[in-house]
Protein backbone atom coordinates (compact mmCIF):
# COMPACT_ATOMS: atom_id res chain seq x y z
CA UNK A 1 0.00 0.00 0.00
CA UNK A 2 2.30 2.48 0.81
CA UNK A 3 6.11 2.50 0.25
CA UNK A 4 9.34 3.47 0.36
CA UNK A 5 12.39 2.74 -1.50
CA UNK A 6 16.14 3.19 -1.18
CA UNK A 7 15.31 6.37 0.96
CA UNK A 8 18.20 8.92 2.06
CA UNK A 9 17.52 11.84 3.71
CA UNK A 10 20.51 14.52 4.55
CA UNK A 11 19.89 17.09 6.67
CA UNK A 12 22.99 19.94 7.10
CA UNK A 13 25.43 17.97 5.70
CA UNK A 14 24.83 14.80 7.96
CA UNK A 15 22.93 11.64 6.74
CA UNK A 16 20.39 10.64 9.06
CA UNK A 17 18.67 8.03 6.59
CA UNK A 18 20.61 5.78 4.46
CA UNK A 19 19.07 3.48 1.79
CA UNK A 20 15.93 2.77 3.56
CA UNK A 21 13.14 0.21 1.94
CA UNK A 22 9.99 -0.12 3.74
CA UNK A 23 6.69 -1.35 2.54
CA UNK A 24 3.26 -1.01 4.61
CA UNK A 25 1.01 -3.44 4.23
CA UNK A 26 -3.55 -3.66 4.50
CA UNK A 27 -4.35 -4.86 7.69
CA UNK A 28 -0.37 -5.06 8.81
CA UNK A 29 1.17 -3.69 11.39
CA UNK A 30 5.26 -2.73 11.06
CA UNK A 31 6.97 -1.88 14.21
CA UNK A 32 10.23 0.29 13.47
CA UNK A 33 12.57 -0.41 16.30
CA UNK A 34 15.52 1.33 16.82
CA UNK A 35 17.92 3.54 19.63
CA UNK A 36 17.85 6.99 19.92
CA UNK A 37 18.75 8.91 17.02
CA UNK A 38 18.33 5.83 14.93
CA UNK A 39 16.40 7.42 11.98
CA UNK A 40 12.62 6.34 13.20
CA UNK A 41 11.08 9.97 13.32
CA UNK A 42 12.38 11.22 10.20
CA UNK A 43 11.60 7.57 8.53
CA UNK A 44 7.65 8.33 9.53
CA UNK A 45 8.06 12.08 8.37
CA UNK A 46 9.47 11.19 5.32
CA UNK A 47 6.98 8.45 4.92
CA UNK A 48 3.72 11.02 5.21
CA UNK A 49 5.73 13.55 2.98
CA UNK A 50 6.38 16.32 5.20
CA UNK A 51 10.21 15.76 4.95
CA UNK A 52 12.40 16.14 1.64
CA UNK A 53 13.62 13.39 0.52
CA UNK A 54 17.44 13.34 -0.69
CA UNK A 55 17.58 10.13 -2.36
CA UNK A 56 14.52 7.24 -3.25
CA UNK A 57 10.77 7.47 -3.68
CA UNK A 58 7.51 7.00 -1.55
CA UNK A 59 4.50 5.73 -3.54
CA UNK A 60 1.15 5.07 -2.49
CA UNK A 61 -0.98 2.47 -4.21
CA UNK A 62 2.16 2.75 -6.83
CA UNK A 63 1.57 6.38 -7.30
CA UNK A 64 4.23 8.94 -6.24
CA UNK A 65 3.40 10.96 -3.06
CA UNK A 66 5.11 13.85 -4.21
CA UNK A 67 2.68 14.18 -7.35
CA UNK A 68 -0.29 14.46 -4.40
CA UNK A 69 -1.24 17.88 -2.50
CA UNK A 70 -1.56 17.77 1.17
CA UNK A 71 -4.95 17.59 1.27
CA UNK A 72 -4.93 15.01 -1.11
CA UNK A 73 -2.11 12.56 1.26
CA UNK A 74 -3.75 13.64 4.63
CA UNK A 75 -7.39 11.80 2.96
CA UNK A 76 -4.88 8.90 2.99
CA UNK A 77 -2.04 8.75 5.72
CA UNK A 78 -2.58 9.81 9.37
CA UNK A 79 -0.02 10.28 11.68
CA UNK A 80 0.69 10.35 15.60
CA UNK A 81 3.47 12.84 15.90
CA UNK A 82 5.76 12.78 19.03
CA UNK A 83 5.62 15.65 20.80
CA UNK A 84 2.53 17.87 20.70
CA UNK A 85 2.23 21.57 21.07
CA UNK A 86 -0.90 21.92 22.41
CA UNK A 87 -1.00 25.11 24.18
CA UNK A 88 -4.26 26.48 23.20
CA UNK A 89 -7.08 25.81 24.87
CA UNK A 90 -8.82 23.82 22.60
CA UNK A 91 -11.79 20.89 23.54
CA UNK A 92 -10.90 17.18 23.18
CA UNK A 93 -13.84 16.94 20.69
CA UNK A 94 -12.85 19.45 18.63
CA UNK A 95 -9.25 18.54 18.39
CA UNK A 96 -10.24 15.32 17.48
CA UNK A 97 -12.44 16.51 14.93
CA UNK A 98 -9.57 18.72 13.18
CA UNK A 99 -8.52 14.83 12.36
CA UNK A 100 -11.38 15.40 9.34
CA UNK A 101 -10.23 18.50 8.49
CA UNK A 102 -9.81 17.19 4.84
CA UNK A 103 -13.51 15.98 4.80
CA UNK A 104 -14.89 18.63 5.76
CA UNK A 105 -16.97 21.95 3.69
CA UNK A 106 -16.00 24.83 1.98
CA UNK A 107 -16.32 26.98 5.15
CA UNK A 108 -15.64 23.96 7.80
CA UNK A 109 -18.11 22.82 9.28
CA UNK A 110 -18.27 19.52 10.46
CA UNK A 111 -21.11 17.10 9.56
CA UNK A 112 -23.25 14.51 11.91
CA UNK A 113 -21.20 12.12 9.97
CA UNK A 114 -17.67 14.02 11.38
CA UNK A 115 -19.57 14.14 14.66
CA UNK A 116 -20.38 10.41 14.82
CA UNK A 117 -17.01 9.66 13.63
CA UNK A 118 -15.27 11.27 16.09
CA UNK A 119 -17.88 10.01 19.24
CA UNK A 120 -17.16 6.94 18.41
CA UNK A 121 -13.18 6.70 18.39
CA UNK A 122 -13.52 8.79 21.43
CA UNK A 123 -15.23 5.87 23.04
CA UNK A 124 -13.04 3.49 21.73
CA UNK A 125 -9.80 5.03 22.65
CA UNK A 126 -11.36 5.69 26.48
CA UNK A 127 -11.89 9.25 26.36
CA UNK A 128 -16.26 8.89 25.93
CA UNK A 129 -16.31 11.71 28.80
CA UNK A 130 -13.64 13.50 28.01
CA UNK A 131 -15.06 15.52 24.87
CA UNK A 132 -15.71 19.17 26.46
CA UNK A 133 -12.18 18.91 28.91
CA UNK A 134 -9.88 20.94 27.29
CA UNK A 135 -6.62 19.80 25.76
CA UNK A 136 -3.87 21.91 27.10
CA UNK A 137 -5.58 20.93 31.12
CA UNK A 138 -4.92 17.00 30.80
CA UNK A 139 -2.20 14.99 31.97
CA UNK A 140 0.46 13.57 29.24
CA UNK A 141 -1.05 10.37 28.71
CA UNK A 142 -4.25 11.32 28.53
CA UNK A 143 -3.68 13.94 25.53
CA UNK A 144 -1.32 10.99 23.86
CA UNK A 145 -5.04 8.99 23.92
CA UNK A 146 -6.44 12.24 22.05
CA UNK A 147 -4.26 12.22 19.55
CA UNK A 148 -4.34 8.76 18.71
CA UNK A 149 -8.06 9.32 18.66
CA UNK A 150 -7.72 12.52 16.02
CA UNK A 151 -4.90 10.16 13.81
CA UNK A 152 -8.07 7.43 13.56
CA UNK A 153 -10.86 9.32 13.65
CA UNK A 154 -9.46 10.70 9.96
CA UNK A 155 -10.92 7.31 8.68
CA UNK A 156 -7.14 6.87 6.37
CA UNK A 157 -5.72 3.86 4.89
CA UNK A 158 -2.69 3.95 6.71
CA UNK A 159 -1.53 5.28 10.43
CA UNK A 160 1.94 6.50 11.07
CA UNK A 161 2.07 5.67 14.77
CA UNK A 162 5.56 7.68 16.58
CA UNK A 163 5.78 6.37 20.44
CA UNK A 164 2.16 6.54 20.47
CA UNK A 165 2.30 4.66 23.58
CA UNK A 166 5.32 6.64 25.55
CA UNK A 167 3.16 8.18 28.26
CA UNK A 168 0.50 5.48 28.79
CA UNK A 169 -0.20 3.78 32.00
CA UNK A 170 0.67 -0.06 31.33
CA UNK A 171 -3.53 -1.20 30.67
CA UNK A 172 -3.55 1.44 28.15
CA UNK A 173 -0.63 0.57 26.15
CA UNK A 174 -2.02 -2.68 25.87
CA UNK A 175 -5.31 -1.28 24.52
CA UNK A 176 -4.07 0.97 22.43
CA UNK A 177 -2.23 -1.41 20.47
CA UNK A 178 -4.60 -3.67 20.74
CA UNK A 179 -7.13 -1.18 18.87
CA UNK A 180 -4.48 -0.72 15.83
CA UNK A 181 -4.66 -3.92 15.65
CA UNK A 182 -8.02 -4.38 15.45
CA UNK A 183 -8.04 -1.11 12.97
CA UNK A 184 -5.93 -3.16 10.81
CA UNK A 185 -7.19 -6.35 11.02
CA UNK A 186 -11.04 -4.86 10.57
CA UNK A 187 -10.32 -2.31 7.90
CA UNK A 188 -7.58 -2.91 5.72
CA UNK A 189 -5.18 -0.58 7.23
CA UNK A 190 -1.97 -0.40 7.34
CA UNK A 191 0.38 0.82 9.88
CA UNK A 192 3.74 1.72 11.30
CA UNK A 193 4.67 2.27 14.40
CA UNK A 194 8.16 3.68 16.57
CA UNK A 195 7.90 2.08 19.93
CA UNK A 196 11.05 1.31 22.24
CA UNK A 197 8.70 -1.39 24.39
CA UNK A 198 10.58 -4.57 22.66
CA UNK A 199 7.80 -6.70 24.04
CA UNK A 200 4.28 -4.77 22.75
CA UNK A 201 6.29 -4.82 19.27
CA UNK A 202 6.65 -8.91 19.82
CA UNK A 203 3.09 -9.09 20.77
CA UNK A 204 1.61 -6.60 18.33
CA UNK A 205 3.88 -5.83 15.21
CA UNK A 206 3.78 -8.77 12.07
CA UNK A 207 7.18 -7.33 10.72
CA UNK A 208 9.73 -5.20 12.18
CA UNK A 209 12.33 -2.45 10.91
CA UNK A 210 15.18 -2.85 12.89
CA UNK A 211 17.17 0.79 11.95
CA UNK A 212 21.14 1.49 13.03
CA UNK A 213 22.84 5.14 12.36
CA UNK A 214 20.32 5.78 9.57
CA UNK A 215 20.41 2.47 7.94
CA UNK A 216 18.51 -0.77 7.83
CA UNK A 217 19.99 -3.30 10.30
CA UNK A 218 17.81 -6.23 9.75
CA UNK A 219 14.20 -6.65 8.93
CA UNK A 220 11.13 -9.00 8.43
CA UNK A 221 8.76 -11.09 9.79
CA UNK A 222 8.98 -10.69 14.20
CA UNK A 223 10.31 -13.81 15.14
CA UNK A 224 13.00 -14.07 12.71
CA UNK A 225 14.21 -10.37 13.56
CA UNK A 226 13.83 -9.91 17.33
CA UNK A 227 16.50 -12.06 18.10
CA UNK A 228 19.03 -11.75 21.11
CA UNK A 229 22.04 -10.86 18.78
CA UNK A 230 20.22 -8.16 16.55
CA UNK A 231 19.04 -6.58 19.66
CA UNK A 232 22.17 -6.10 21.51
CA UNK A 233 23.69 -5.02 18.37
CA UNK A 234 21.71 -2.71 17.50
CA UNK A 235 20.94 -1.38 21.23
CA UNK A 236 24.53 -1.98 23.21
CA UNK A 237 22.53 -4.23 25.77
CA UNK A 238 22.38 -7.91 26.54
CA UNK A 239 19.24 -9.87 26.12
CA UNK A 240 17.69 -12.50 27.28
CA UNK A 241 14.38 -13.75 25.10
CA UNK A 242 12.49 -16.36 26.16
CA UNK A 243 8.31 -17.39 25.85
CA UNK A 244 6.28 -16.01 27.99
CA UNK A 245 5.16 -18.02 31.49
CA UNK A 246 2.18 -17.60 31.26
CA UNK A 247 0.89 -16.22 27.44
CA UNK A 248 3.75 -18.63 25.99
CA UNK A 249 4.63 -15.73 23.35
CA UNK A 250 8.10 -13.83 22.98
CA UNK A 251 9.46 -12.05 25.24
CA UNK A 252 12.77 -9.38 25.96
CA UNK A 253 14.00 -9.23 29.40
CA UNK A 254 17.29 -6.72 29.58
CA UNK A 255 20.36 -7.97 31.58
CA UNK A 256 21.35 -4.86 33.73
CA UNK B 1 -26.07 26.08 18.34
CA UNK B 2 -28.21 28.48 20.53
CA UNK B 3 -25.38 30.23 21.66
CA UNK B 4 -24.22 30.98 18.47
CA UNK B 5 -27.66 32.26 17.15
CA UNK B 6 -27.94 34.38 20.22
CA UNK B 7 -24.87 36.08 19.51
CA UNK B 8 -25.77 36.83 16.05
CA UNK B 9 -29.16 37.72 16.35
CA UNK B 10 -27.74 40.15 19.50
CA UNK B 11 -25.18 41.51 17.47
CA UNK B 12 -27.03 42.28 14.57
CA UNK B 13 -29.62 44.34 17.30
CA UNK B 14 -26.90 46.17 17.94
CA UNK B 15 -25.40 47.27 14.89
CA UNK B 16 -28.65 48.69 13.71
CA UNK B 17 -29.65 50.66 16.81
CA UNK B 18 -25.50 52.34 16.46
CA UNK B 19 -26.38 53.43 12.97
CA UNK B 20 -29.93 54.47 14.09
CA UNK B 21 -28.74 56.80 16.74
CA UNK B 22 -25.64 57.47 14.67
CA UNK B 23 -27.82 59.25 11.93
CA UNK B 24 -29.86 60.62 14.70
CA UNK B 25 -27.68 62.97 16.37
CA UNK B 26 -25.09 65.21 15.99
CA UNK B 27 -24.74 69.00 15.73
CA UNK B 28 -27.93 68.83 14.14
CA UNK B 29 -30.53 66.44 15.62
CA UNK B 30 -32.94 64.90 13.32
CA UNK B 31 -36.48 62.97 13.65
CA UNK B 32 -36.16 60.56 10.83
CA UNK B 33 -39.99 61.83 10.34
CA UNK B 34 -40.38 65.29 9.62
CA UNK B 35 -37.24 66.77 8.09
CA UNK B 36 -37.13 69.78 6.18
CA UNK B 37 -34.95 69.80 2.76
CA UNK B 38 -31.63 70.84 4.53
CA UNK B 39 -32.16 68.06 7.33
CA UNK B 40 -32.59 65.58 4.28
CA UNK B 41 -29.37 67.18 2.62
CA UNK B 42 -27.80 66.29 6.24
CA UNK B 43 -29.03 62.96 6.37
CA UNK B 44 -28.63 61.47 2.72
CA UNK B 45 -25.65 63.44 1.86
CA UNK B 46 -23.18 63.84 5.63
CA UNK B 47 -24.48 61.22 7.97
CA UNK B 48 -25.45 58.10 5.93
CA UNK B 49 -22.10 58.10 3.69
CA UNK B 50 -20.37 58.44 6.88
CA UNK B 51 -22.36 55.74 9.02
CA UNK B 52 -21.98 53.37 5.88
CA UNK B 53 -18.10 53.71 5.84
CA UNK B 54 -17.45 53.52 9.00
CA UNK B 55 -19.07 50.36 9.92
CA UNK B 56 -17.24 49.07 6.64
CA UNK B 57 -14.12 50.14 7.77
CA UNK B 58 -14.78 48.98 11.85
CA UNK B 59 -15.79 45.29 9.85
CA UNK B 60 -12.50 45.10 7.85
CA UNK B 61 -9.96 46.12 10.32
CA UNK B 62 -11.80 43.69 12.53
CA UNK B 63 -11.53 40.40 10.69
CA UNK B 64 -8.37 41.58 9.29
CA UNK B 65 -7.51 41.60 13.08
CA UNK B 66 -8.82 38.44 13.39
CA UNK B 67 -7.57 36.86 10.64
CA UNK B 68 -3.53 38.06 11.43
CA UNK B 69 -3.84 36.98 15.36
CA UNK B 70 -5.06 33.30 14.24
CA UNK B 71 -2.26 32.99 11.40
CA UNK B 72 0.72 34.66 13.80
CA UNK B 73 -1.19 32.57 16.55
CA UNK B 74 -0.59 36.32 18.69
CA UNK B 75 -3.57 37.89 20.23
CA UNK B 76 -1.13 41.21 19.22
CA UNK B 77 -0.98 41.09 15.90
CA UNK B 78 -3.55 44.33 14.50
CA UNK B 79 -2.91 45.80 11.52
CA UNK B 80 -2.22 49.50 12.99
CA UNK B 81 0.47 47.91 14.95
CA UNK B 82 2.44 46.37 12.58
CA UNK B 83 2.75 49.12 10.27
CA UNK B 84 0.22 47.85 7.99
CA UNK B 85 -1.94 50.41 8.20
CA UNK B 86 0.87 52.58 7.57
CA UNK B 87 2.00 50.99 4.66
CA UNK B 88 -1.73 51.86 2.83
CA UNK B 89 -1.60 55.28 4.33
CA UNK B 90 2.01 55.93 2.40
CA UNK B 91 0.24 53.81 -0.52
CA UNK B 92 -2.39 56.36 -0.11
CA UNK B 93 -0.69 59.34 -0.37
CA UNK B 94 1.51 58.47 -3.31
CA UNK B 95 -1.34 57.55 -5.35
CA UNK B 96 -2.80 61.42 -4.25
CA UNK B 97 0.57 62.76 -5.33
CA UNK B 98 0.79 61.10 -8.53
CA UNK B 99 -2.92 60.04 -9.54
CA UNK B 100 -4.75 62.95 -7.21
CA UNK B 101 -7.63 62.78 -9.63
CA UNK B 102 -8.39 58.78 -10.22
CA UNK B 103 -10.39 57.58 -7.35
CA UNK B 104 -9.86 53.92 -7.82
CA UNK B 105 -6.13 54.49 -7.56
CA UNK B 106 -5.86 55.23 -4.05
CA UNK B 107 -7.12 51.80 -2.31
CA UNK B 108 -5.35 49.86 -4.99
CA UNK B 109 -1.57 51.69 -4.15
CA UNK B 110 -3.08 51.26 -0.11
CA UNK B 111 -3.56 47.64 -0.92
CA UNK B 112 -0.25 47.31 -2.29
CA UNK B 113 1.67 49.44 0.34
CA UNK B 114 0.12 47.11 3.19
CA UNK B 115 1.07 44.35 1.25
CA UNK B 116 4.67 45.44 1.55
CA UNK B 117 4.64 46.87 5.06
CA UNK B 118 2.94 43.44 6.12
CA UNK B 119 5.37 41.49 4.21
CA UNK B 120 8.54 43.13 5.47
CA UNK B 121 7.19 43.18 9.28
CA UNK B 122 7.02 39.38 9.39
CA UNK B 123 9.98 38.81 7.81
CA UNK B 124 11.82 40.84 10.21
CA UNK B 125 9.64 39.23 12.82
CA UNK B 126 10.49 35.63 12.12
CA UNK B 127 14.10 34.58 13.34
CA UNK B 128 15.47 31.01 13.21
CA UNK B 129 13.38 29.97 16.16
CA UNK B 130 10.33 30.99 15.17
CA UNK B 131 8.13 34.19 16.06
CA UNK B 132 7.46 35.34 19.51
CA UNK B 133 6.28 38.35 20.74
CA UNK B 134 8.18 40.68 21.57
CA UNK B 135 9.98 40.40 17.97
CA UNK B 136 6.82 40.80 16.00
CA UNK B 137 5.63 43.69 18.08
CA UNK B 138 9.05 45.34 18.08
CA UNK B 139 8.99 44.65 14.19
CA UNK B 140 5.83 46.76 13.93
CA UNK B 141 6.99 49.45 16.06
CA UNK B 142 10.08 49.71 13.13
CA UNK B 143 8.32 49.51 10.54
CA UNK B 144 5.18 51.69 12.00
CA UNK B 145 8.04 54.79 12.89
CA UNK B 146 9.68 54.22 9.53
CA UNK B 147 6.98 54.65 7.59
CA UNK B 148 5.76 57.71 9.68
CA UNK B 149 8.77 59.68 9.11
CA UNK B 150 8.04 59.58 5.38
CA UNK B 151 4.57 60.27 5.70
CA UNK B 152 5.56 63.28 7.75
CA UNK B 153 8.28 64.31 5.20
CA UNK B 154 5.67 63.93 2.68
CA UNK B 155 2.65 66.06 4.71
CA UNK B 156 5.59 68.61 5.27
CA UNK B 157 5.53 69.83 1.93
CA UNK B 158 1.73 70.29 2.17
CA UNK B 159 0.15 73.87 2.85
CA UNK B 160 -1.40 74.78 5.80
CA UNK B 161 -4.85 73.82 5.33
CA UNK B 162 -4.16 70.54 3.90
CA UNK B 163 -1.78 69.90 6.40
CA UNK B 164 -4.44 69.62 9.16
CA UNK B 165 -7.01 67.60 7.13
CA UNK B 166 -4.36 64.98 6.54
CA UNK B 167 -3.52 64.97 10.12
CA UNK B 168 -6.57 63.80 10.99
CA UNK B 169 -6.82 61.42 8.13
CA UNK B 170 -4.06 60.17 9.31
CA UNK B 171 -5.03 59.69 13.08
CA UNK B 172 -8.41 57.61 11.49
CA UNK B 173 -11.20 60.03 10.17
CA UNK B 174 -14.60 59.33 9.04
CA UNK B 175 -15.59 63.11 8.14
CA UNK B 176 -14.36 63.23 4.65
CA UNK B 177 -16.97 60.45 3.80
CA UNK B 178 -18.13 60.06 0.67
CA UNK B 179 -20.28 57.52 -1.27
CA UNK B 180 -17.52 56.55 -3.73
CA UNK B 181 -15.36 55.57 -1.08
CA UNK B 182 -17.78 53.66 0.98
CA UNK B 183 -18.86 51.43 -2.03
CA UNK B 184 -15.17 50.74 -2.60
CA UNK B 185 -14.54 49.68 0.30
CA UNK B 186 -17.24 47.81 1.04
CA UNK B 187 -16.13 45.47 -2.15
CA UNK B 188 -13.40 44.80 -0.60
CA UNK B 189 -14.58 44.41 2.33
CA UNK B 190 -17.04 41.83 1.61
CA UNK B 191 -14.54 40.11 -0.70
CA UNK B 192 -11.71 40.08 2.39
CA UNK B 193 -14.44 39.39 5.05
CA UNK B 194 -15.13 35.95 1.95
CA UNK B 195 -11.69 35.13 1.76
CA UNK B 196 -10.15 34.91 5.85
CA UNK B 197 -13.80 33.23 6.27
CA UNK B 198 -13.39 30.71 4.11
CA UNK B 199 -9.77 29.56 5.63
CA UNK B 200 -11.29 29.88 8.90
CA UNK B 201 -11.33 25.85 9.85
CA UNK B 202 -7.77 26.08 8.33
CA UNK B 203 -6.96 28.77 11.03
CA UNK B 204 -8.32 26.78 13.91
CA UNK B 205 -5.83 23.63 12.78
CA UNK B 206 -3.07 26.17 12.50
CA UNK B 207 -3.77 27.61 16.07
CA UNK B 208 -3.22 24.04 17.38
CA UNK B 209 0.27 23.92 15.69
CA UNK B 210 1.52 24.39 12.40
CA UNK B 211 3.02 21.25 11.66
CA UNK B 212 0.00 19.00 12.59
CA UNK B 213 -2.14 20.97 9.78
CA UNK B 214 -0.03 19.91 7.40
CA UNK B 215 -0.30 16.59 8.69
CA UNK B 216 -3.76 16.67 8.35
CA UNK B 217 -4.08 18.12 5.42
CA UNK B 218 -4.42 22.19 5.90
CA UNK B 219 -2.07 23.76 2.44
CA UNK B 220 -0.32 26.06 5.16
CA UNK B 221 1.75 27.96 3.05
CA UNK B 222 -1.47 28.73 0.56
CA UNK B 223 -3.52 29.65 3.72
CA UNK B 224 -0.60 31.97 5.03
CA UNK B 225 -0.77 34.08 1.12
CA UNK B 226 -5.17 34.09 1.32
CA UNK B 227 -4.98 35.34 4.51
CA UNK B 228 -2.10 37.76 3.92
CA UNK B 229 -3.49 39.15 1.05
CA UNK B 230 -6.98 39.41 2.46
CA UNK B 231 -5.87 41.00 5.40
CA UNK B 232 -3.84 43.68 3.12
CA UNK B 233 -6.78 43.87 1.00
CA UNK B 234 -9.27 44.95 4.15
CA UNK B 235 -6.26 47.06 5.62
CA UNK B 236 -5.96 49.05 2.24
CA UNK B 237 -9.23 49.58 1.26
CA UNK B 238 -9.97 51.21 4.83
CA UNK B 239 -7.20 53.37 5.21
CA UNK B 240 -7.46 54.98 1.65
CA UNK B 241 -11.29 56.11 2.64
CA UNK B 242 -10.63 56.78 6.22
CA UNK B 243 -6.83 56.73 7.17
CA UNK B 244 -5.94 54.73 9.87
CA UNK B 245 -8.27 54.10 12.62
CA UNK B 246 -6.05 52.10 15.47
CA UNK B 247 -6.50 49.03 17.42
CA UNK B 248 -10.20 48.28 15.98
CA UNK B 249 -8.58 44.61 14.70
CA UNK B 250 -7.14 44.27 18.81
CA UNK B 251 -9.99 45.19 20.79
CA UNK B 252 -12.85 43.50 18.77
CA UNK B 253 -11.71 39.89 17.87
CA UNK B 254 -10.20 40.25 21.80
CA UNK B 255 -13.60 40.91 23.53
CA UNK B 256 -15.12 38.41 20.79
CA UNK B 257 -12.67 35.52 21.72
CA UNK B 258 -13.82 36.07 25.69
CA UNK B 259 -17.32 35.91 25.32
CA UNK B 260 -17.18 33.00 22.65
CA UNK B 261 -14.33 30.55 22.72
CA UNK B 262 -11.68 31.22 19.93
CA UNK B 263 -13.09 28.95 17.30
CA UNK B 264 -12.24 31.49 13.43
CA UNK B 265 -15.51 29.96 11.73
CA UNK B 266 -17.44 32.11 14.40
CA UNK B 267 -14.69 34.79 15.39
CA UNK B 268 -14.21 36.07 11.47
CA UNK B 269 -18.22 36.87 10.81
CA UNK B 270 -18.71 37.96 14.66
CA UNK B 271 -15.84 40.10 14.02
CA UNK B 272 -17.31 41.97 11.20
CA UNK B 273 -20.34 42.71 12.62
CA UNK B 274 -19.39 43.73 16.07
CA UNK B 275 -16.09 45.79 14.44
CA UNK B 276 -18.89 47.75 12.11
CA UNK B 277 -20.95 48.54 15.39
CA UNK B 278 -17.64 49.66 17.57
CA UNK B 279 -16.33 51.95 14.63
CA UNK B 280 -19.73 53.39 14.14
CA UNK B 281 -20.21 53.75 17.89
CA UNK B 282 -17.07 55.63 18.19
CA UNK B 283 -17.28 57.97 15.57
CA UNK B 284 -20.22 59.00 17.05
CA UNK B 285 -18.57 59.91 20.07
CA UNK B 286 -15.76 61.29 18.23
CA UNK B 287 -18.83 63.59 16.57
CA UNK B 288 -20.50 64.52 19.68
CA UNK B 289 -17.46 64.86 22.32
CA UNK B 290 -16.51 68.23 22.25
CA UNK B 291 -19.20 69.80 19.50
CA UNK B 292 -19.64 70.95 17.54
CA UNK B 293 -15.97 70.83 16.13
CA UNK B 294 -14.78 66.80 15.93
CA UNK B 295 -12.25 64.51 16.98
CA UNK B 296 -10.80 62.17 14.60
CA UNK B 297 -12.09 58.67 15.46
CA UNK B 298 -8.61 57.02 15.14
CA UNK B 299 -8.49 58.95 18.66
CA UNK B 300 -11.01 57.57 20.65
CA UNK B 301 -10.65 53.82 19.22
CA UNK B 302 -7.26 54.54 20.87
CA UNK B 303 -7.96 55.63 23.70
CA UNK B 304 -9.44 52.42 24.45
CA UNK B 305 -7.02 50.11 22.82
CA UNK B 306 -4.17 51.47 23.95
CA UNK B 307 -4.91 50.32 28.06
CA UNK B 308 -6.08 46.77 26.59
CA UNK B 309 -2.73 46.13 24.28
CA UNK B 310 -1.11 46.91 27.41
CA UNK B 311 -3.55 44.19 29.52
CA UNK B 312 -2.79 41.45 26.89
CA UNK B 313 1.06 42.20 25.99
CA UNK B 314 1.10 41.44 30.37
CA UNK B 315 -0.85 38.30 29.71
CA UNK B 316 1.14 37.03 27.14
Amino acid sequence: MLEARNISVELSGRDILRDVSVQLKKGEIVAILGANGAGKTTLIRVLNGTLPITKGTVSFDGKPLADKSRREIAGLIAIVAQENETKFPVTVLEFVLSGRFVQGGAFGWETADDLRAANAVLKSCDLAEYGNRLMNELSGGERQRVVLARAMAAESDVLLLDEPTANLDLSHQASMFRLVRSRCRELDVAAAVITHDLNLAAEFADTILLLKDGGIFSSGPTAECLTAENISAVFGVDVVLDAHPAVGRLRVTTIF
Amino acid sequence: MKNRRKTAILLTALLAAAVTCALAVGSESLSFFSLDENQQAILYEIRLPRVLLGACVGASLAVAGAGLQALLRNPLAEPYLLGVSNGAALGTMLSFGLFGSIAVARPAFAIIGAGIASAVVFRMAKSRSGMNVERLVLSGVIVTTFLSSIIVLLTSLLDAARLRSFTFWLLGDLSQATYQGFYLTLIASIAGTLAIASQSRALNLMMIGERDALDFGVEVKRVRLVVFTAASALVGASVAASGSVGYVGLIVPHLLRLAIGSDNRLIVPFSALAGAIFVVFADTVARLAIAPRELPVGAITALVGAPMFIYLLRRS
